[in-house]
C-alpha cells in the first residue's frame, strides 16, 4: 500500500462498553487492500467485537462509546441500519467459525450463494445462478451445478465453509473478516481453506481481517498482525518480526508456550502463570502485569503502544528487555 | 517395558459397529467405527491415538472404558479380560480406569461444590468422611489447585482450573490407566502448557499409563512415545513417535503432518505441502479396498479393491499401504 492510498479498513480510537465494563479500549488498525491482517488473541481479550463492530453486528448489549471505523474512507458509525445493510455482503462481509450454523438449513446452497448478488446487483435469478455456479466452482466446489440444488445437510463442513466463503465473497467485498474461519475444521480440511483464502485474496483483491487464537494458522497466511490482550492492541507489526523478535511479553510467552514439532519432547513447557482475567477483574495499567515476569511499578501507569521497528508497535515499557525473557 | 512385563492395557482386533436405521436424509447401514485395531499400552507410557473426525479415535477409547460395546475383539487389562464386563465388575474397573474428556465445562456439575465432585468417586468406594477429607486436600494441592478452591462451585473457576479439578477427581482412587479425550482442545493456548506440563508430572510420579486422544500432532508428539494414526476405523500407520514425526512412511500420515500450519512464518511459508482433495468419505460407504484410497495422492491401480495390512517399513514404523517400502 502506497502512502497515498486511502486503507480499506481503517479503525481509530475504537471503545467498546458493556455494562460497566470497557470490553474494547482504545483500538486502532488500518488495513490496506489485498493485505491479510490478523487479530490474535485468547477468549475475551475483544478480537472478535472489533471485528463485529465494523458491519454493526455488536450484540445488544455492546455500545461502541468512541472512535471512528472507516471503510474506504466513509465513517461508518454514524450509519443506520439500511445503509449498513448495504454494506454488509457488499462492501464488507464475514465468515464465522461454525460454517453449518451460519448457513440456512432450509434454502438451498446456491440461492444463499447468489442471495447477496440480487439483493445488492438487482441481478435476475438466471444471471445469479450462473455467476454463483462460477464463483461455487472457484472455491474449489466440485460439480458446482449439482452441488447448487444441495441443501447444507448434504454437504460436509469443509464444503459448507467453501459456500460461505463463495457467498461472502460473490459481490467482490473490499473486506472480509474471517472469524476463526478453520477452527471446526478437520486439519487437512484446514489446509484446503488455508491454501484457497491464499489464493483468492491474490484475484478477488479483498482485505482480509482475520480473527484467530491459531498461531500456526497466522504465520500461514498473515501480512500483519495484532496481538490483542484485555481489550487492548498490546503488540502490532508485520508477520515476520512479531514471530522472530517478539516485543511484548504476552506476545513471546504465547509462542514460547506452544508445544512444537522441533523441540524437546517430554520437556516442562513454558507457562503463563495465572488465567486469563476477565473484564471485571483487568488490572489498572497493563492489564498483563498480573501475569507478567517483568511487571514492577512503573507498569502500574498504562503504557502506550510505542514503536519499536518498523512498522512494529509494542505497549510495554519492558519491551527493550523482553528480547532476554528466556 | 520389558520383554517380560506384561502391558497395562492389551486390545486385541477391536470392532465397534453401528447398525443405522433407515431415516429422513439416511439410507441406513453399518458404520464400522472400528474396525479391527490392536494396541498394548504399558505403565508409565502414552499411546496416542490420532485422526480426524470420524476415525474412530473416541470409540476405540469408549470400548476400553465400556462406554461403548465391542462388536468383536478383546480388551484386556492387567491380562484380565475386561471387554463384556457388566454391572459391579464394571464398576469396580472405575478404580483402575478412569477418563478425563475435552471439555471441563460439561464434567462437573454446576450445582456441586469442587470438594463434592472430587469426593463423589471416593464415596461410592466407601470412604469414610475424615479420609476423604484428607484426600481432597492432597489430590487438589496434587493438581496445583488451593485448597481454598475446595467449597466453591465449578463458576467460580477458569477452564484451566476446572480441568485440574476433573483430573483430580479422575485421580482420586489412583487409577493405573488415564483415558485423556482431547485434555487441552477446549482451553486457553496460554493456559495448555499448565495442564500439559501438569499431565507429564503425574505420569512420571505415579507411572500412570495415558491413552491420549487428539487431533493436535504437535501436542501428540510433545506427550505421547507412541502414535497410532486412524482413519476410518483402521490404522493407518503406528510407530514410535521420533520415528512417526521424522520419517513417516503412510502417504496419509505425511498428509496430517504437512497440514499442521506452523507456528514460524519462514518455516511455514517454504515448506512443501500436501494438500489433500477430497473430504473424509462418509463412513456410511468405504470404499472397499484401503480406506483413504479417494484422498491418496500416490494411489495406484491396486487400491481400491484389496485392503492392505499393517506391515513394518524401511522407516521402523508399520503402515498399511502397498506402496510404502
Amino acid at each position: 500500500m502506497s502512502v497515498t492510498d486511502v486503507p480499506v479498513l481503517a479503525i481509530d480510537d475504537l471503545v467498546i462498553d458493556i455494562g460497566g465494563n470497557r470490553i474494547v479500549d482504545h483500538v486502532s488498525l488500518s488495513l490496506g487492500s489485498g493485505r491479510i491482517l490478523a487479530i490474535v488473541g485468547e477468549s475475551g481479550c475483544g478480537k472478535s467485537l472489533t471485528a463485529l463492530s465494523v458491519l454493526g453486528l455488536l450484540p445488544k448489549a455492546a455500545r461502541i462509546t468512541g472512535g471512528e471505523i472507516r471503510l474506504n474512507g466513509r465513517d461508518l458509525l454514524p450509519l443506520g441500519e439500511a445503509a449498513l445493510s448495504d454494506i454488509r455482503g457488499n462492501e464488507a462481509t464475514i465468515i464465522f467459525q461454525e460454517p453449518v450454523a451460519s448457513l440456512n438449513p432450509l434454502m438451498r446452497v446456491g440461492e444463499q450463494v447468489e442471495e447477496a448478488l440480487r439483493l445488492h446487483r438487482g441481478l435476475s435469478a438466471n444471471a445469479a445462478r450462473g455467476e454463483a455456479i462460477a464463483m461455487m466452482a472457484r472455491v474449489g466446489i466440485p460439480d458446482a451445478s449439482r452441488r447448487a440444488r444441495q441443501y447444507p445437510f448434504e454437504l460436509s463442513g469443509g464444503m459448507c465453509q467453501r459456500i460461505m466463503i463463495a457467498a461472502a465473497l460473490i459481490c467482490r467485498p473490499a473486506l472480509l473478516i474471517a472469524d476463526e474461519p478453520t477452527t471446526a475444521l478437520d486439519v487437512t480440511i484446514q489446509a484446503q481453506i488455508l491454501e484457497l483464502m491464499r489464493d483468492l485474496r491474490g484475484d478477488v483483491g479483498s482485505a482480509i481481517v482475520l480473527i484467530t487464537h491459531d498461531m500456526g494458522v497466522v504465520a500461514d497466511l498473515a501480512d500483519d498482525v495484532c496481538v490483542m490482550y484485555g481489550g487492548r492492541i498490546v503488540e502490532s507489526g508485520p508477520v515476520e518480526p512479531i514471530f522472530a523478535a517478539p516485543r511484548h511479553p504476552y506476545t513471546k510467552l504465547l509462542l514460547a508456550t506452544i508445544p512444537t514439532l522441533q523441540g524437546q519432547r517430554k520437556m516442562t513447557l513454558r507457562t503463563i502463570e495465572g488465567m486469563v482475567p476477565s473484564a471485571e477483574s483487568w488490572p489498572d495499567g497493563c492489564r498483563f502485569r498480573t501475569r507478567c515476569p517483568l511487571a514492577d511499578e512503573a507498569c502500574v501507569a498504562t503504557p502506550p503502544l510505542a514503536d519499536v521497528g518498523p512498522g512494529h508497535a509494542a505497549a510495554c515499557w519492558h519491551s527493550a528487555d523482553v528480547e532476554a525473557l528466556a | 517395558m520389558t520383554a517380560t512385563a506384561q502391558p497395562l492395557l492389551q486390545v486385541r482386533d477391536l470392532k465397534v459397529h453401528f447398525k443405522l436405521r433407515r431415516g429422513v436424509g439416511t439410507p441406513g447401514g453399518l458404520v464400522k467405527a472400528v474396525d479391527g485395531i490392536s494396541f498394548d499400552v504399558a505403565a508409565g507410557r502414552t499411546v496416542a491415538l490420532v485422526g480426524e473426525s470420524g476415525c474412530g479415535k473416541s470409540t476405540t477409547a469408549y470400548a476400553v472404558i465400556g462406554l461403548e460395546q465391542p462388536t468383536d475383539g478383546k480388551v484386556l487389562f492387567d491380562g484380565r479380560d475386561i471387554t463384556h464386563l457388566r454391572g459391579s465388575e464394571r464398576a469396580n474397573l472405575a478404580r483402575d480406569i478412569q477418563i478425563v474428556f475435552q471439555d471441563p465445562s460439561a464434567a462437573l456439575n454446576p450445582k456441586m461444590s469442587i470438594a463434592d465432585s472430587v469426593s463423589e468417586p471416593l464415596a461410592i468406594a466407601g470412604w469414610t468422611r475424615n479420609d476423604r477429607r484428607s484426600r481432597i486436600s492432597e489430590l487438589l494441592d496434587r493438581v496445583g489447585l488451593p485448597a481454598a478452591f475446595s467449597e466453591r462451585l465449578p463458576s467460580a473457576l477458569s477452564g484451566g482450573q476446572r480441568q485440574r479439578v476433573v483430573i483430580a477427581r479422575a485421580l482420586a482412587l489412583s487409577p493405573r490407566l488415564l483415558i485423556l479425550d482431547e485434555p487441552v482442545s477446549a482451553l486457553d493456548v496460554s493456559i495448555r502448557s499448565q495442564v500439559l506440563n501438569l499431565l507429564l508430572e503425574l505420569q512420571r510420579d505415579l507411572d500412570l499409563a495415558y491413552l491420549f486422544i487428539s487431533h493436535d500432532l504437535s501436542v501428540v508428539r510433545h506427550l505421547a512415545d507412541e502414535a497410532m494414526v486412524l482413519y476410518l476405523g483402521t490404522v493407518m500407520e503406528r510407530g514410535p513417535i521420533d520415528l512417526m514425526f521424522e520419517a513417516p512412511q503412510h502417504p496419509y500420515t505425511k498428509a496430517l503432518l504437512s497440514a499442521i500450519p506452523l507456528p514460524d512464518p519462514v518455516l511455514q511459508r517454504k515448506r512443501e505441502k500436501i494438500i489433500l482433495t477430497g473430504d473424509l468419505p462418509s463412513p456410511l460407504s468405504p470404499p472397499p479396498g484401503c480406506p483413504f484410497v479417494s484422498r491418496c495422492p500416490i494411489r495406484v491401480e491396486i487400491c481400491p479393491t484389496a485392503r492392505p495390512e499393517l506391515r513394518t517399513t524401511v522407516s521402523g514404523t508399520e503402515a498399511a499401504c502397498f506402496l510404502t517400502r
